[in-house]
């Protein structure tokens, strides 16, 4: 089997986020980099179905000098090789701009399945793996907390409002993970010594031939409205406490 | 020229989804302002009486594409048939939901129309006669203000945002033949497996009843569903609680779970880590009851109870009941 794995690399959930004071996006010194977290279940499911079926895993990651790290953990877990799409000019790169590049390296190479986080939680768009998939032309499963491999086919879980759906697709395709799909591994001492010797490859928006002119533009970043200081309810006694919160809610917010 | 705001009206099981109506009132507030129409693509099987309903809340023609490989909802065919009738009608703004379904549809239409899209956005606006989208990043810790070079300038709202308003109209219903063909279509549904709990999931809950590691394990959680019960709401939980398996993971609220924006959010035991914040940071209103004074998610709420959380749920369960009897 041929697996794809894309992956990116974004800020430490516990990472504080300070807009820049012109609005042109994010202050970078203080942050913590990881793999996306649902781009690590996307992996882990790769090697898990290789490991299960035979095959290689293809890690592919747009991103600036820094995201060879996350390559390199992908690779450290377990995965056969890299591809890290590096040019400046992608650094603000929409969602289809970074779909048209993994596909631009994608088509040149064999695959069966391609995984990719069902959002990534810095710009949370959302759209990369169905945009993929449309660039691909193959199906797209979004969003998904179970695959099974049969063959030709994969039956995969994808929970929506009020229910889980059953969807059976054909080979190649595209899955983008959810949180409950699997649980990462670690990469472990000999995984890491192993994947400072396996081949990245680096590729530019020309080597690629691709338009890098983003289709959505942050115009402008801006910190999150600000909530009004709140009331600390006093007393000693919890069951006053719990009355007056209820007052509150019935008569100020009236949200109850 | 690109004219119009159109939206895809959002229905399962032969009823449309409040979603829709949040995305037609929306339409109608900036095609007033463009002084343009407001179209709806309507899509499913034997689904054509609904496109009444659409203009009550502003819609002025409603395209129905009504075919059995419409239903259930699959991405592909759904897909292809929006786009047939989006490019027959080139127009300025494509809304939909960002729910499931609509995340999944606005994406696989954005690469198929080659333009942008803004995801899960909380405002739109008109700015010199273009689309302005205003969605939160990084969970909400930072907001983005998003501009579309191409059209239809898309984006897809966050569900429970934005009002429903009425707005009588008599829709025009215009019938299109979807052009699906069934072969083509790759992926099937096999099976719906309905939560017969008969809650709304976390997204589109008016109240939220959520817990943390101060429940102290899987057995808390009985009073917060009391709470949760007696309002009408669902029970959240944060990432500690679901990753020590006391609350199942479709109801982890956070950066790596779900985003809701209810009426009322009551954090119980929850000290609010920032990736719980950015959770449920939208909430309208939002309570917190915890033993820790200095807890961040009190800089939060807009009512802090500093007390334990099992003497205090079950007194506001009691007072609840009392006010709403």
């Amino acid at each position: 089997m041929n697996i794809i794995a894309c992956v990116k690399q974004v800020p430490d959930t516990e990472a504080q986020i300070k807009v820049k004071a012109d609005g042109s996006g994010i202050e970078e010194g203080q942050i913590k980099w990881v793999m996306n977290p649902y781009d690590e279940y996307g992996v882990e499911e790769a090697l898990r179905l290789k490991e299960k079926n035979g095959g290689d895993v293809t890690i592919v990651s747009l991103g600036p000098a820094r995201a060879m790290e996350t390559i390199r953990t992908a690779l450290a877990m377990g995965a056969d090789k890299g591809v890290h799409i590096c040019d400046p000019a992608l650094n603000n790169a929409d969602a289809y701009v970074t779909a048209a590049a993994l596909a631009a390296v994608i088509k040149g190479v064999p695959y069966d399945i391609i995984f990719c986080g069902q959002r990534a939680i810095d710009d949370d768009s959302g759209q990369v793996g169905a945009i993929l998939a449309e660039m691909l032309g193959i199906p797209q499963l979004t969003i998904i907390t179970k695959v099974e491999y049969a063959g030709s086919t994969i039956k995969v879980i994808k929970p929506i409002e009020g229910a889980q759906l059953l969807i059976e697709t054909s080979l190649p395709c595209v899955v983008t993970a959810q949180k409950g799909l699997n649980e990462p591994r670690y990469a472990s001492l000999p995984g890491i010594m192993k994947a400072k010797k396996k081949p990245v490859d680096v590729k530019t928006a020309a080597a690629l031939g691709i338009a890098v002119e983003a289709k959505a533009k942050v115009a402008k970043t801006i910190p999150p409205p600000a909530r009004a200081a709140g009331k600390i309810i006093c007393g000693e006694d919890p069951g006053q406490k719990a009355v007056e919160v209820a007052r509150l809610l019935r008569e100020e917010a009236k949200v109850i | 020229m690109a004219k119009g705001v159109w939206i895809v009206a959002e229905q399962r099981d032969g009823a449309l989804r409040k979603i829709s109506f949040e995305l037609a009132s929306t339409a109608r507030k900036l095609a007033d302002q463009l002084g343009e129409e407001v179209s709806a693509i309507l899509l499913g099987s034997g689904i054509e009486g609904l496109a009444a309903q659409l203009g009550k809340y502003g819609v002025d023609k409603v395209y129905v594409g009504d075919s059995p490989v419409l239903d259930p909802y699959i991405t592909e065919a759904h897909a292809m048939a929006a786009t047939k009738i989006i490019k027959e009608n080139d127009p300025a703004i494509l809304l939909l939901g960002a729910s499931v379904q609509g995340k999944d549809l606005a994406a696989r239409l954005a690469g198929k129309l080659a333009t942008g899209l803004a995801t899960d956005c909380t405002d739109v606006k008109i700015a010199d006669g273009k689309l302005l989208a205003i969605r939160p990043m990084y969970a909400g810790k930072c907001f983005g203000e998003i501009v579309t070079s191409a059209n239809p300038q898309m984006a897809s709202l966050r569900p429970n945002v934005f009002p429903v308003v009425e707005n009588a109209k008599t829709a025009q219903v215009v019938k299109f033949d979807p052009a699906v063909d069934a072969a083509q279509i790759k992926s099937k549904v096999l099976e719906v497996q309905k939560d017969t709990s008969g809650k709304v999931d976390l997204t589109e809950a008016n109240v939220i009843v959520s817990g943390g590691r101060g429940m102290k394990g899987p057995e808390g959680y009985q009073i917060l569903e009391q709470l949760a019960d007696t309002l009408g709401g669902c029970v959240g939980a944060s990432r500690a609680a679901v990753d020590a398996g006391w609350r199942p993971q479709k109801d982890q609220v956070g950066q790596t779970g779900k985003v809701v924006s209810p009426n009322l959010y009551i954090a119980c035991g929850i000290s609010g880590a920032i990736q719980h914040l950015a959770g449920m940071s939208s909430s309208k209103y939002i309570v917190a009851i915890n033993k820790d004074a200095e807890a961040p998610i009190f800089a939060k709420a807009d009512y802090g109870v500093v007390d334990d959380l099992f003497k205090v749920v079950p007194e506001l369960t009691a007072a609840c009941k009392k006010l709403l009897a």
